[in-house]
């Protein structure tokens, strides 16, 4: 993986995808391998998400378009929410996201949100890390709706809201609460002219409304056309205009650690339930557990407290 | 009391048979024979790589030259198809969109040559690329570049060649696409309308141009075997267009309001199952563009029976024609008035269809138009919403397609005994067109080459109109490649929304959930959700199976990465390694399968992905599908392969078989 094998890449994720304890077990030990020896920070994890309709996937067309003439190796995870009712997805972003076709500098891979809609499934915590020891940058695109983007922004460094101007998504979003997880708004079809303007404004106007989780970053409003891609050099400088923020504060490692404890208990409570978390002291003990633990990697983490679970509930209560 | 006939006997609509194949040459000496027996006008029908704007040496086309239609990469090309055919006396109704302003240039040079005044040229360019963007594929830029393209040729043709139809504008294949009739009524209408505001909002049209340019917008049409229902649609049409006329372009000459159409009757209804039956259903269709002298068509081309089974040979189309000969010489139908006038039931169901087509049609000008309803995907997720619930009757056996899903039980067709009852096309076709386009490249002049394409991009950069330069170019020796190069460094390449994301699922039936089951079971084994990638190899465009058979496959549970259309051998292998997936289905309905799919196959060997299995759908003669079945296909489906449910649970099989763990 670290030679950037791609067949090896493609491998890896079929295993960490694979549900079946032998491929479990190979799959934890590889992600704890990787997780210990790829050099820290490794590439930029960058999450793009939003509402159906904003053009999540033609503005990563556009990012493709714009990052591979510098040279840059990119790998793209596009989380589709599979059908409730036959558990099947529909995989559409190879259509979406065409500079991606037969460039062997990019790997897409499509993944289904197995769990519930929108929800991201656990593989794609994985799929992260595959990808971040083996291309120079990751892009997660996930459709927002709702939950989900604090769950993405668990799994990113930097988290883009991409916002559909003109109509009130963001609003609705901002209602929920969901706002505070994004470390960019990027306002896409800039092309419509006065509503996407309006609709920056909006977004910078209610920026006070949801505290920032990161008080010393200032949260951009950018508006981009993926169309004509124009906003794409100024959005490709805000992300790393954010990771440098973050190295500077030493903020990165702590947003990584933070999240891989959140991905750890929600881990452990979507297969054990709450229940299971408390015959072993509930999640806030567990997380200080986590916080305190050795520097063992969050997948032999999740593997060593899900056996502790797992003792726990056979044992009479 | 007014005479039931009319006072003359009427003059037929003018007898097409879209064809062409191979080379210029070849497809010349067929307009030939087939004017010579009557035929009244000539439909071209081009290659794909002509169709999307790539030489005949170009990696796309690979095993596409002269399939689906006849290839035209340079002006020699076009002179020799019209070779003995003076275009000052051709009807030519040319099958071309995204490239149409191009095969225009081409043809007009060629007038040009011939010493033909281009102001008595008469024909029709398709020109409608919207429904390139929900049904054919055969689209190249974004729409609004596209819709600029469409508009230059209408505002050009409306004085240089005024008798020319510069667009035809076309339900025909949003039928194919699973319309309902008010659906293709409405969403042909809202076509027109955004052609012609484009083509009034241009500052070099004046206004009084307007009633000319609504007078030369014509229709293509599909039409079914619900032939009673095609009669008053095509009525409801004719309403509706004289409606618009009037009152969004307040067009005051009736003549130039009139509803101008011509037609293909339905070939993707044409059964693969005792195929004779097939000339029954053409009959019928027939009709229901031609008995209603108030609504009846202009053109008419009948596809031949066989069309399910492969490309049909000269007699099989001769057939056809007949049919046409028959109708309008020995029946009585042109000797009368509208035999519908007056009549209650036809008047009534017009009228249903025509309020319906109204709203729909408003509903989608709300939305911003018709460019709008492709950005958004509304139209083409409309589409793949009726052709769901078309297919799921089919398959239930709700809606009855005689010799398919009933009756069954047949004799062995004597039309099929005594060798291929199909037209196999050249093997060195290809070959040889790559040939003379080489020579010709050698021969030409290459500075006049040079200047004609930079002269094309400056005029197109600085937002001129296209024809002026593309006859320039046409007469310079610019390639198709060439020409359509220009354009994308100019305008981009699109890759418009496909709609298999339908908002319902169809409750699923007892057969369905039983596929669900094993997909389940199967996934377990493998460790992961069973995921197929679906894509269509080639330039073939027509995405209406592989979407039908991308939603089932999610119906039944399967993880879908559907790929989409006009896709390299190389880009599916990618696909396929990177995504992980356990088979992969490939359609391709252009008759190029056996280099694609061999392409494809041999990659995957060398990929060491030679034991992921591969399915393959489309226009597959048994000889070729045994072919491929030989050389590692695991499943060939062909258009009588109508029940989908079936061909999951075939798929998990195949998976199934493939997969050690399972």
């Amino acid at each position: 993986m670290l030679a950037r094998d791609r067949d090896a890449v493609a491998e890896a994720l079929n295993l960490v995808e694979d549900r079946r304890a032998g491929p479990r077990e190979a799959a934890l030990e590889l992600l704890d391998r990787l997780e210990r020896e790829a050099p820290f920070p490794g590439a930029p994890r960058i999450g793009i998400t939003g509402p159906p309709g904003a053009g999540k996937s033609s503005l990563l067309d556009a990012l493709v378009r714009h990052l591979r003439p510098r040279g840059e190796r990119l790998a793209i995870v596009a989380v589709d929410p599979s059908s409730p009712k036959s558990g099947g997805a529909l995989l559409g972003d190879r259509i979406r996201v065409r500079a991606a076709a037969a460039d062997p500098g990019v790997f897409l891979r499509s993944m289904a949100a197995r769990d519930r809609l929108g929800g991201l499934s656990e593989a794609t915590r994985a799929a992260v890390v595959i990808l971040g020891a083996a291309f120079d940058r990751v892009f997660v695109e996930t459709v927002g709706v709702g939950q989900s983007e604090v769950e993405a922004a668990a799994l990113v460094d930097t988290l883009v809201y991409v916002a559909n101007p003109g109509t009130g998504d963001w609003l609705q979003f901002m209602k929920a609460g969901v706002l505070e997880a994004p470390d960019v708004f990027a306002v896409n079809k800039a092309d419509l002219g006065a509503t996407a303007r309006t609709t920056a404004g909006e977004l910078e106007g209610g920026m006070g409304l949801g505290e920032a989780t990161d008080t010393a970053w200032s949260r951009p409003v950018i508006l981009v056309s993926a169309r004509e891609g124009t906003g794409i050099e100024k959005l490709v400088a805000a992300f790393d205009a954010h990771r440098q923020a973050q190295e500077a504060a030493g903020a990165l490692r702590e947003r990584r650690r933070r999240s891989g404890e959140s991905w750890i208990l929600d881990g452990l409570e979507r297969r054990y339930g709450s229940y299971g978390l408390e015959r072993c002291g509930g999640r806030e003990a567990l997380r200080a557990r986590l916080a305190e633990g050795p520097a063992a990697s969050s997948f032999a983490r999740l593997t060593e407290l899900g056996r502790e679970i797992e003792d726990a509930l056979r044992k009479p209560a | 009391m007014t005479s039931a006939r009319a006072p003359e006997r009427e003059r037929p609509w003018v007898f097409r048979t879209y064809s062409g194949h191979s080379s210029a040459q070849a497809s010349n000496q067929l307009y030939r024979t087939n004017l010579a027996k009557g035929q009244t006008g000539l439909s071209v029908a081009f290659d794909l790589p002509t169709q999307t704007g790539y030489d005949a040496d170009h990696p796309l086309a690979r095993g596409e030259v002269g399939k689906v239609g006849v290839p035209i990469g340079q002006i020699d090309d076009m002179t020799e198809l019209f070779q003995g055919l003076p275009l000052d006396r051709m009807n030519t109704s040319m099958t071309i969109n995204a490239t149409a302003s191009w095969l225009l240039a081409l043809y007009v040079a060629v007038a040009e040559q011939q010493g033909a005044d281009p102001k008595l040229l008469q024909g029709t360019t398709q020109n409608d690329i919207i429904k390139e963007y929900l049904s054919r594929g055969t689209y190249i830029f974004p729409p609004g570049p596209s819709m600029r393209l469409i508009s230059d040729l209408v505002a050009y043709s409306v004085d240089a060649i005024p008798k020319w139809n510069p667009i035809n504008v076309c339900s025909y294949h949003l039928q194919e696409a699973g319309a309902t009739p008010v659906q293709e009524i409405a969403y042909a209408m809202a076509t027109a309308v955004a052609v012609l505001d484009a083509v009034k909002a241009r500052p070099d049209v004046p206004a009084a141009a307007i009633p000319r340019i609504v007078g030369r917008i014509s229709f293509f049409l599909n039409a079914g075997i619900r032939f009673v229902e095609e009669v008053c649609k095509v009525r409801a049409m004719t309403a509706l267009w004289d409606e618009i006329g009037r009152e969004r372009y307040g067009v005051t000459d009736e003549t130039l309001r009139r509803f101008r159409y011509g037609v293909q009757v339905n070939s993707l209804g044409l059964t693969e199952a005792q195929p004779e039956n097939n000339v029954i259903r053409i009959v019928l269709e027939a009709l229901g563009v031609t008995l209603s002298k108030n609504a009846r068509c202009r053109a008419l081309q009948l596809p031949a029976w066989n069309e399910a089974l492969g490309l049909p040979r000269p007699w099989d189309q001769q057939w056809s024609l007949r049919i046409q000969q028959i109708l309008a010489y020995e029946t009585d139908l042109l000797e009368y008035q509208d035999l519908f006038d007056g009549s209650r039931v036809v008047e009534a169901r017009t009228a249903e269809l025509q309020a319906a087509a109204r709203q729909e049609l408003q509903n989608v000008l709300e939305q911003g138009g018709v460019v709008a309803a492709v950005e958004s995907a509304y139209m083409k997720q409309r589409l793949v919403e009726s052709q769901s619930a078309r297919t799921q009757a089919i398959e239930s056996g709700e809606q009855i397609v005689v010799g398919v899903n009933r009756f069954t039980e047949a004799e062995p067709s004597p039309l099929l005994a005594g060798g291929q009852s199909f037209l196999e096309v050249d093997a060195s076709a290809e070959r040889e067109q790559i040939e003379r386009l080489r020579a010709f490249r050698s021969r030409r002049g290459q500075a006049e080459v040079t200047a004609a394409l930079q002269n094309l991009k400056d005029v197109l950069a600085a937002g001129g109109n296209v024809m002026p330069p593309s006859i320039r170019a046409a007469h310079a020796g610019v390639t198709t490649g060439e020409w359509a190069d220009a354009l994308r460094a100019l305008f981009g390449e699109y890759r418009a929304p496909t709609g298999v994301v339908p908002r319902r699922v169809s409750t699923a039936s007892p057969r369905t959930r039983e596929v669900q089951e094993r997909v389940k079971t199967v996934s377990a084994r493998l460790g992961r959700t069973l995921k197929i990638l679906i894509g269509k190899p080639g330039l073939d465009g027509h995405s209406n199976g592989a979407e039908q058979i991308a939603v089932k496959a999610r119906d039944v549970g399967m993880e879908v990465v559907y790929e989409g259309i006009r896709l390299t051998p190389e880009e599916i292998v990618q696909s396929a390694r990177d995504e992980g997936v356990h088979v992969i289905g490939l359609s391709v309905l252009s008759g190029s399968h056996g280099t694609l799919v061999s392409d494809v196959l041999e990659r995957l060997r060398r990929a060491g992905l030679a034991s992921l299995p591969v399915v393959v759908g489309g226009i597959i003669p048994e000889e070729d599908a045994a072919r491929l079945r030989q050389a590692g296909v695991k499943r060939v489906y062909t258009p009588k392969d109508f029940d989908l449910t079936r061909i999951m649970g075939e798929i998990v099989d195949v998976v199934a078989e493939s997969d050690p763990a399972v």
